[in-house]
């Protein structure tokens, strides 16, 4: 599997950390009830088709990137930069 | 039909013309007392004790594809009950009694083999927690014995002791561990369950989870509707797509895990030897293949394959741990797709929906729970009640924080088990 990095290029999938599913970017406010942070920290749809994950370049540029990727086929359909994605949520 | 050496002799001598199919084929009814989502290990299990145990005998098992045709048949087939914590303890430990006694109960060869596990340590601190595991062990009434240096170089000569990254120190040697035949546990219990009148019915996809009022009244599937009072999710690493036909969401991501196994050998591994460090642990199956694994790819995937990058990594481990198994060529890989939950403990418990049951999360140690999974389960739809022994595999326990089953120590979050 490689991923290409919109600031490095295509590069092997040992230079990325794995978070998880990108809902991170939707961190709750810290006074919701516990339910929404229930949803939040553990509570995954889980599909088997399209994902929107985070990735961590770690052995590269550093950045956090938003990766969408099929999980029944390991093909990625695309990769930004999660600082972009952030901005766009916030405005 | 019972099996017996008598009937393997008299067979043996007529042509083998009289043994019959092990389970029937039959088309689903529109109605049963209960239904079992998922023909697998716990599935088949569960329909077993349902039957045996709560007199539960109008009840089938839907599978989507062939019976014991996922995790249980994909996996490294260890069996043990090395836990520590309350909770897990007494559920493997009951799980390891059960194994004890499964082909007697069966009445099939599931090749259980009490081998040994062997749990390597490499520091002080780890010796420490090894003797803590150790004690937790024998305080639940199962067995284990700290051994140190020269006792694994005793036990296990063909390791390579001078490695100095990990260098080892000892181990802790669980006698009563060892592995089984993973499709004959499965082909085991469908059988038992056929013969006490369950409905095994393969080819049959879930598509919908009915409920009216707050209570489950049945499924909708490829092959009809089917009315129930109780459906049990028994869905592995597709948990999540059955658990959201009931609109329910679960704290559950689904990894995929590789295997490895290869060509055939004299025997030379004795016994079940886990590197946790390097993330390696072996065995050699009766047909002489070595059959071994390490972690998890460590990203989401349903594509029942891994990546090279997890493949070289564990061979990596397995080469240092073990130079001979270097010269043994590799005869094919496989990945099975693991329910990971937060903690890295399974789930059995009620959901929401009154009669619908939840059976989910065991993420990489699903095969030796087979039995007690099953025999919980059972109890739970039969009666209602959580068996004592699964008691805290409860589902709320990550949204109240109460309960957390962190066997590893490492945190109740996504991605870290």
């Amino acid at each position: 599997m490689r991923i290409d990095c919109p600031l490095c290029g295509a590069r092997d999938r040992r230079e990325f950390y794995y978070k998880g599913d990108a809902l991170a970017l939707n961190r709750p406010a810290a006074d919701v009830p516990a339910e929404i942070w229930n949803a939040y920290l553990h509570l995954r749809d889980n599909p088997a088709s399209l994902t929107r994950e985070l990735w961590y370049h770690e052995t590269g540029c550093a950045a956090w990137l938003v990766v969408t990727r099929n999980v029944s086929t390991h093909a990625i359909l695309s990769v930004v930069l999660a600082r972009d994605e952030a901005a766009e949520g916030m405005s | 039909m019972r099996f017996s050496a008598l009937k393997i002799l008299t067979e043996g001598l007529s042509g083998n013309g009289g043994w019959t199919p092990h389970w029937g084929n039959p088309d689903p009814k529109p109605e049963y007392d209960a239904v079992i989502i998922g023909g697998g290990g716990h599935g088949l299990a569960t329909a077993y004790y349902m039957a045996k145990n709560h007199g539960f005998t109008n009840i089938a098992v839907l599978e989507k594809g062939y019976l014991g045709g996922g995790n249980v048949g994909r996996n490294t087939t260890i069996v043990r009950a090395n836990y520590v914590l309350p909770g897990n303890s007494e559920f493997y430990s009951h799980s390891l009694k059960l194994w004890e006694g499964l082909e007697d109960e069966l009445n099939y060869n599931v090749m259980h083999s009490q081998r040994g596990v062997i749990n390597l340590f490499h520091s002080d601190g780890q010796r420490d927690a090894a003797a803590r595991r150790g004690n937790a062990m024998i305080n639940q009434g199962d067995d284990a014995i700290l051994l140190d240096r020269a006792g694994v170089r005793k036990i296990l000569p063909y390791l390579n002791f001078e490695q100095e990254r990990f260098p080892i120190y000892g181990g802790l040697y669980h006698k009563r561990g060892g592995t089984a035949r993973h499709d004959a546990v499965a082909w085991g219990y469908a059988r038992g369950a056929d013969r006490l009148g369950v409905d095994l019915i393969q080819n049959c996809e879930v598509t919908g989870i009915d409920s009216r009022n707050g209570k489950v009244t049945g499924v909708q599937t490829t092959r009809g509707a089917i009315k129930a009072g109780r459906v049990g999710m028994i869905a592995a690493g597709r948990s999540g797509q059955v658990a959201a036909m009931a609109g329910m969401r679960l704290p559950i991501e689904s990894h995929v895990l590789q295997a490895f196994v290869t060509e055939g050998l004299k025997p030379c591994i004795d016994h079940v030897v886990t590197f946790g460090m390097g993330h390696f642990y072996i065995s050699q199956s009766d047909k002489g293949g070595l059959v071994f694994g390490g972690d998890l790819d460590l990203y989401a995937s349903y594509a029942q394959r891994g990546n090279l990058p997890a493949v070289e990594h564990v061979i990596e481990a397995g080469v240092t741990l073990m130079p001979m198994i270097g010269k043994s060529r590799l005869l094919r890989s496989w990945g099975g797709i693991m329910d990971m939950s937060p903690d890295g403990s399974p789930i059995i418990d009620h959901t929401a929906v009154e009669g619908l049951f939840l059976n989910c999360g065991w993420c990489y140690g699903g095969f030796k729970a087979v039995p007690a999974s099953g025999w919980c389960m059972a109890h739970l739809m039969a009666t209602n009640r959580p068996h004592k022994v699964a008691e805290r595999f409860r589902l709320d326990r990550f949204e109240t924080g109460r309960g957390l089953l962190d066997e590893e120590g490492t945190g109740s979050q996504h991605n870290l088990h």
